[in-house]
């Protein structure tokens, strides 16, 4: 597993890597944590002319807390959401979220923007941005802009995010009072990718669901939150037969269902049901 | 045979590995940690096509490709390598020739087609990508069931067909026991294709030093002494000018108890350049074209009567060879033929089998090696006939037992079982598991809608190989032993270890044997120029042959020394014992002489006794007259969620008998090691090729092998029922727990899902797999 020669570049601030992007184009690719990119060039799937490692920004690292909102840096690990005071007393979910990928190392290496921008399908925060309603940031030669998690992911391995634009930060409104999450996947056991992951984000008031939140990955080709589980359950109570009903809706209006050697589409439907189930029935419990 | 000598200190003790400290800090040296000055790095060109005609192979451009020094093709070597060996002696079997790189036609992906010489790694592996191939497709054979249909594409034209072999069996009257039969149970069993993984991949380096005329050959293998032999008939270099290193071995499995293209390649490329050429495999390559394992179809039917007892086996067994040869493939199924009905008497037995070419890569010995496929057919054919009877399968099985009396055993296969006793193994298994409250348990679980299974498995198992008649190229060991000037201890050994943990397991020996400190003995192996004369390490065959012969050449070095003792104390030889690091006449401790005063004596030579040589050191070769046999009962406790078919192990109980134990914590880890390799091929491992014959399952991304948190904790036990066929009463325990789990994981869970009426799942029991098998059962679907 030998990738073919390419510059390598580590610039120091925001600005330089926009230049340099702006300077390569499509030959260059930005290096995150380097769990999807290095392996893709070492089997020659990917050759970029010019890399741009990103790892001595500081500015895109660390996590803090500004006017209800967390905000994560592109470049935070893993392993530092999973272990973070903040992010365990505001949002527990990212924590948890954290937790759940890969193994150790990964978790060490790997970044939220990294992952987010590689945008795998089976990948598990797609879920958890989505079922919090996260913004990702990005900057590019026009500017900063914001794109919320809804409209970021848009197909396979494909964001929002433009070819010379850079994710700098995630925002993640922290959740009111009675507001609980979980996050629960089924891994494919050799990758341990999701065969289905799910995010739930429920408001519980008096065991009554006044507010619920869906994020669904590595069932469809987009990551997607599931509405109709949502509006089923919104304003019923958190009973096992409403939430059995409820989650009988998991893949509702989703017609790209993914189907490959670890899972047959069909069991992906069954997975997103159950898994959205005991999500559901996890949180609120 | 003598037995054991004396009070064993540290046989039997569970004495840490000392090879671990060396592993875990990084200080071990594996073949792509040595650095000659001045090496050159190959690269392989592997086919993308799983059959096809080479129209045509253009190398010019990654030949200009600065730093390339050299590409070479088949054409180029067809006259100068002889064909990749394969050691099976087989009636009727059809051998193709193998070139080290394809020559006119390929027949699998990842078949070697050309070779790149380059300074650096990095140019080698660019050079690849200019080398222009144009391919003619041809039709790809991947399904054994079609490939010996007549209408099947053909593999190679000169054989007519795709069938390598058939070999069969009829012993007793099999249809007079088929027909007398109150039931006759009939299965199709898939034992599925498997793919080593060992740590570390396979590598080469090779260095031809001109002046010398030596040609030195570092390779990741576990028989340096083969190939070492099979190196000088490859490229036609004096054997005796040949060493054949094997330095640490990052595990092998039988994946690298093989003589494969490329260790030819680079070295016939050492000669050639004059130059030191390395070849370090990419894990993907690893995945392609280093041997694969099991591979099995079974037709199988059995006999049985109405309170149990099996009286009749009969079963066609289609092994897959894949494309070509590598060393042992054709006879790795014949084991399970051996071996088929496993710890059971059954009279009647009727076997064909037959070997099958196909467009894949070669299957080989893989951990356990045609044992694991005879006990899944046994022990599965056994939980479907006591479910048909209605019978526990605990009963069936003490039914047809061998009684302890009636060892040595010989089962119709022609195998003579050495010693057992089944039913102490079993009862003691049941017992830690407590069995019997156990089924009431699962009785009231199921009851509450849970899935839980018990399953079984009582296997027995053929190791310690072996007698030469039965093992090719030789089943002895050899072994020297020497005491140095200083007292110190060498112990060579012509076994190969590669995880095992003999460095640890016979210094114990030798340190009882020779009285001294275990530290003062250093276990040296894989050298060719140190230790001469060898066979190497698989099939469970290290302690009790190769230990043997090291116990018995130990002991010539103490006869030795004992007359020389005797002569400088005026004693009798036969007097004396040897004991923490000192010699003396049996009591008389006071009066001792240092081991080491002995060992100078011997070497400063000036007061022998008449009959004795300088120096002290004894080689001895060790011909087992038999084959040993372990056995044992694994039992599991699984529970299978029926919403998404996730199976949960919730105990494992392991209780072996591999005959006298010189380390428990080596054996255990062994079993350990073992069981998490049987339960990956029941629960999570397959190669799947698609229709094209390409490896879909060909990265960690996409094959599991089991992690550390998908192994349950396993409870140990054993059982000791000595074997007769050496003189520590050893049997090997490399393959049981390989050879046990397996089963024993499949019978569980379809005890778990007997409630819907389900009779088998076809392995891997994955998730998704066992989900549908729920979803086609509560649907009336039948099997």
């Amino acid at each position: 597993m030998i990738p073919g020669s390419f510059e390598y570049i580590a610039p120091s601030s925001v600005d330089e890597a926009l230049a340099l992007l702006k300077e390569n184009g499509e030959s260059a690719k930005l290096l995150a944590g380097g769990h999807s990119l290095i392996p893709t060039m070492k089997l020659r799937l990917a050759e970029p002319e010019v890399i741009v490692d990103l790892n001595r920004i500081g500015a895109l690292k660390g996590i803090s807390e500004s006017s209800g909102t967390l905000i994560i840096g592109a470049l935070t690990t893993h392993y530092e959401l999973e272990t973070s005071d903040l992010a365990h007393r505001k949002i527990p979910l990212l924590a948890q979220t954290a937790a759940a990928i890969g193994d150790v190392q990964v978790r060490n290496k790997g970044t939220i923007g990294g992952s987010l921008a590689h945008a795998d399908p089976a990948a598990d925060w797609p879920a958890a941005i989505l079922a919090l309603d996260a913004e990702i940031k990005a900057v590019g030669q026009g500017g900063e802009r914001s794109i919320k998690a809804s409209d970021f992911f848009e197909d396979l391995y494909t964001t929002a995010i433009d070819p010379e634009e850079i994710i700098t930060e995630i925002h993640v409104p922290i959740p009111g009072a009675n507001t609980k999450g979980t996050y629960l996947k089924l891994p494919q056991i050799a990758s341990g990718f999701a065969l289905a992951g799910v995010a739930v984000i429920l408001t519980q008031v008096e065991n009554i669901c006044q507010n619920l939140a869906v994020g669904v990955t590595g069932v469809s080709s987009v990551p997607y939150r599931a509405a109709g589980v949502e509006s089923d359950l919104r304003g019923k109570a958190f009973s096992s037969d409403n939430i059995a009903a409820a989650a009988e809706k998991a893949v509702d209006g989703i017609d790209d269902v993914l189907e490959d050697i670890h899972a047959s589409e069909a069991y992906r439907k069954n997975l997103a049901k159950v898994y959205t189930r005991r999500a559901i029935e996890s949180a609120a419990s | 045979m003598a037995t054991l000598a004396g009070p064993s200190r540290l046989i039997g003790a569970p004495i840490k590995r000392r090879e671990d400290p060396r592993l875990i800090q990084g200080l071990s040296h594996y073949v792509d940690d040595l650095k000659l000055v001045n090496t050159l790095h190959c690269a392989f060109l592997r086919s993308d096509y799983a059959h096809a005609e080479i129209e045509n192979i253009d190398t010019e451009a990654a030949k200009r490709l600065s730093g390339v020094v050299t590409v070479i093709t088949g054409e180029d070597i067809r006259e100068k390598v002889s064909s990749v060996p394969c050691a099976a002696e087989i009636e009727g079997l059809k051998i193709p020739n193998h070139p080290a790189l394809a020559v006119g036609r390929v027949r699998f992906v990842g078949e070697p087609v050309a070779a790149v010489v380059a300074t650096d790694p990095y140019i080698a592996r660019d050079a690849l990508d200019l080398i222009e191939i144009e391919y003619r497709e041809l039709p790809v054979v991947v399904d054994m069931d079609k490939a010996i249909e007549p209408d099947s594409p053909v593999i190679f034209e000169e054989f007519g067909d795709n069938i390598a072999f058939t070999m069969p069996l009829d012993a007793g009257d099999v249809d007079k026991a088929f027909a007398e039969a109150d039931h006759v149970i009939s299965h199709r069993l898939v034992n599925q294709r498997l793919i080593p993984i060992a740590m570390e991949p396979r590598g080469v380096l090779a260095e031809y030093l001109r002046g010398e005329g030596t040609l030195t050959v570092w390779s990741s293998t576990q028989i340096p002494h083969h190939l070492k032999t099979f190196l000088s008939l490859l490229v036609d270099f004096p054997e005796h000018r040949i060493r054949v290193i094997a330095p640490e071995v990052g595990g092998a499995f039988g994946s690298k108890l093989n003589v494969y293209a490329e260790e030819a390649v680079v070295a016939y490329l050492a000669i050639q350049l004059g130059k030191p050429v390395k070849w370090i495999e990419k894990r993907g390559e690893n995945f392609t074209s280093t041997i694969h394992g099991r591979d099995q179809i079974n037709y199988v039917e059995i006999a049985v009567n109405n309170d149990g007892t099996i009286t009749g086996l009969r079963a066609k067994l289609l092994a897959n060879m894949g494309a070509y040869y590598q060393l042992l493939t054709p006879i790795i199924p014949v084991l399970t033929y051996l071996m088929i009905p496993g710890a059971y008497k059954i009279p009647n037995i009727k076997l064909e089998l037959i070997g099958v070419l196909t467009n894949k890569m070669a299957t080989d010995a893989y951990r356990g090696a045609g044992r694991p496929e005879a006990t899944y057919i046994i022990e599965r054919m056994v939980d479907l006939a006591a479910q048909k009877l209605g019978m526990d399968p605990k009963d069936i099985r003490f039914k047809n037992f061998p009684q302890p009396d009636e060892f040595p055993f010989e089962i119709p296969t022609g195998i003579i079982y050495d010693s057992g006793n089944y039913q102490e193994t079993f009862n003691k298994a049941l017992g830690i598991i407590n069995y019997d409250d156990l089924r009431d348990q699962q009785s009231a679980r199921r009851k509450r809608g849970k899935y839980v299974g018990i399953g079984i498995c009582t296997y027995a198992e053929i190791s310690g190989f072996g007698p030469s008649i039965g093992v090719a190229g030789g089943g002895w060991e050899s072994s020297t032993v020497r005491i140095e000037r200083t007292g110190k201890v060498t112990v060579l050994t012509g076994v190969s270890p590669h995880g095992q943990g003999q460095e640890t397991s016979f210094a114990q020996i030798m340190a009882d044997e020779l009285g001294v400190d275990i530290d003062d003995i250093a276990v040296i192996h894989g050298d060719t120029g140190r230790q001469p004369q060898g066979i190497g390490t698989f099939g469970s065959r290290a302690t009790p042959v190769g230990g043997t012969a090291m116990l018995i050449a130990g002991r010539q070095v103490k006869d030795k020394m004992a007359k020389l003792t005797a002569h400088l104390l005026e004693a009798n030889p036969d007097d004396l014992v040897f004991e923490n690091g000192k010699i003396f006449v049996q009591g008389s401790p006071a009066q001792a002489v240092e081991f080491a005063t002995v060992a100078a004596a011997a070497h400063n030579a000036v007061n022998l006794p008449p009959d004795i040589e300088p120096g002290l050191e004894a080689t001895h070769f060790f011909e087992p007259e038999k084959f040993t046999n372990p056995f044992g009962a694994h039992i599991a406790i699984v529970e299978v969620d029926p919403d998404t078919g996730e199976i949960d192990i919730q105990r494992y109980v392991a209780v072996d008998d591999i005959g006298h134990i010189i380390n428990p914590l080596l054996v255990t880890g062994q079993v350990h090691g073992g069981i998490a390799q049987g339960l990956g091929q029941a629960l999570y491992e397959g190669a799947v090729y698609d229709e094209n014959g390409q490896l879909l399952t060909g990265s960690l991304m996409d094959y599991a092998v089991p992690k550390a948190t998908q192994v349950p904790s396993v409870e140990n036990d054993y059982t000791v029922t000595p074997s007769p066929a050496n003189p520590m009463g050893v049997k090997g325990v490399g393959e049981t727990g390989t050879i046990a789990s397996t089963a024993c994981i499949v019978n569980a869970v379809v005890d778990a899902l007997s409630p819907l009426g389900v009779k088998d799942i076809e392995m891997p029991l994955t998730p998704n797999r066992v989900w549908q098998v729920i979803e086609d059962a509560k649907k009336g679907v039948s099997e």
